[in-house]
């Protein structure tokens, strides 16, 4: 749900249900990386109620465009990371079998 | 700063790409960070009183007055990041992940210990229990039970749990007795035994069909083991020795448990690991030369044995800091006066993370990982569609 004015939307709050420190700090984080953001921050009003508030105030780009570019630059980093690390385990697997190998000879 | 960049992009844009080429050689057009600030953003400096520049520096245009970008690019981040696989045993998994933020990092492991899904035992219907074990307390031990079960392979429960079919619900029933005259007997977890069939005890709640089978708590549509997924591997408690109940000469248990599938979030009992965590990479730099009785000296300051001595020659000895990586940050090579802090400088690498995870042993630990990556890209992707 956005929280922003029709008048200037490259200031807005995404209230998101369902969604703690986990998403907000990370989104957090790539929104910050962002050239175009010019503050971002995020808060959790009530510690029992499920919900995170995601500010994001932009140099003139719409807010909710900007949010989406960030959701989609933390996905593809996900996705490299989940990449890197099956190569990474595929390697050690490998490895381990060739060192049991040695060992057994 | 936009003003700068927009500056900085002209030029790029230019025809002339040696002109950028040119001013970016110029002495005073810095490209990096002048040493002692990027000293600041990537390392945690552990002084003796206490750790100084814990905090990342996250804003793209930090470094804007010095003409430097520190936004990120996706380019760059797959360049620069990496994986290395330390240990890697049956539970257990430790990798260095090189070039991420704590920020992400910090939501994998978030993600590990509080979001990913595992089968654990949620009802419990006890029939008999003459132990001195108390219902609660029995259910609850059985619940922390690690069962053996692809969670990937089942579906959360529906409609409040109500509806227990052979897709959502794993079934067990525990039925021990001690014999009159009979030593006490030791009720372990591999006791718990799998009914692919669903439940056997009858639903008090439902009417007595006079020409049907009882109605019981469960209603599978085919059996268990007859899925290709489980015949090959029947599901059960992960440890086979873990202590459930002991029981006397005449005391009885009874009872059926019902395993379902939920995140560590609503109980710890479905986290699937023991523990994920992840520190971050020591780094011990000598900023002088510590030589002879004052290396022996540091060399017997470390409880880690992170300092070795080496042989330099015409009889002089000097210290190095061989281990780092062994180093717990205890500090006591820095205790002892200013003298010993201006020797030993002790940092962390604020983007170096060692992670170890400890799977309970329901999923291997790499699987484990590569599922919380995924669910993080599925927020991402549940977000995206929201505000679009």
């Amino acid at each position: 749900m956005e929280h922003g004015s029709h008048s200037d939307p490259s200031k807005s709050t995404f209230s998101l249900v369902d969604e703690d420190h986990t998403f907000a700090n990370s989104i957090r984080f790539t929104l910050n990386q962002d050239p175009r953001v010019a503050f971002t921050g995020y808060s959790i009003p009530h510690p029992s109620e499920n919900r995170v508030n995601i500010r994001v105030q932009t140099t003139g780009d719409p807010a909710r465009e900007v949010l989406k570019d960030a959701c989609q630059d933390l996905m593809l980093m996900c996705q490299h990371v989940r990449s890197t690390f099956n190569k990474a385990v595929e390697v050690a697997k490998s490895s381990r079998v060739r060192t049991e190998d040695t060992d057994s000879d | 700063m936009s003003e700068e960049d927009e500056s900085m992009s002209d030029f790029e844009e230019g025809e002339e790409g040696s002109g950028l080429d040119f001013i970016l050689s110029l002495d005073d057009v810095p490209s990096n960070l002048p040493p002692h600030l990027e000293l600041l953003k990537t390392r945690v400096l552990c002084n003796s009183d206490a750790p100084q520049h814990t905090d990342t520096i996250q804003y793209s245009g930090a470094y804007a007055a010095l003409g430097v970008d520190n936004s990120l690019r996706l380019d760059s981040f797959c360049e620069n990041f990496k994986i290395e696989v330390n240990r890697m045993a049956d539970d257990v998994i430790e990798f260095d992940m090189i070039g991420i933020d704590p920020a992400i990092a910090n939501s994998f492991r978030r993600i590990l210990i509080a979001e990913v899904p595992t089968m654990a035992i949620e009802r419990v219907y006890i029939a008999n229990n003459t132990s001195i074990v108390q219902d609660e307390v029995l259910a609850h031990r059985l619940g922390l039970i690690p069962i053996h079960a692809d969670p990937r392979l089942f579906e959360y429960p529906v409609n409040a749990g109500d509806d227990r079919n052979e897709k959502n619900t794993i079934v067990f029933k525990l039925h021990v007795r001690c014999k009159r005259g009979q030593p006490r007997i030791t009720v372990k977890s591999d006791q718990l035994q799998w009914l692919p069939n669903g439940s056997e005890l009858p639903c008090e709640n439902a009417k007595p069909n006079a020409d049907s089978k009882p109605k019981t708590f469960t209603s599978f549509a085919c059996s268990q083991d007859s899925l290709p997924e489980f015949s090959c591997n029947p599901l059960g408690p992960t440890n086979p020795d873990i202590i459930v109940a002991k029981l006397g000469p005449g005391q009885e248990i009874e009872l059926e448990a019902h395993a379902v599938k939920g995140i560590g979030k609503t109980h710890a009992k479905w986290s699937p690991v023991a523990t994920a965590w992840y520190r971050m990479l020591p780094e011990v730099v000598l900023l002088e030369d510590v030589e002879d009785e004052l290396a022996e000296e540091l060399k017997n300051k470390c409880p880690k044995q992170v300092f070795d001595i080496e042989d330099c020659g015409k009889g002089r000895r000097r210290a190095k800091a061989a281990r780092p990586r062994d180093c717990t940050l205890c500090r006591e090579c820095i205790r002892g006066g200013k003298e010993w802090e201006d020797r030993v400088s002790l940092r962390r690498v604020k983007n170096h993370f060692i992670f170890t995870i400890e799977s309970t042993g329901a999923v291997p630990s790499e699987v484990l990982f590569t599922e919380a990556v995924k669910i993080l890209e599925d927020k991402c992707e549940r977000v995206i569609t929201e505000l679009s």
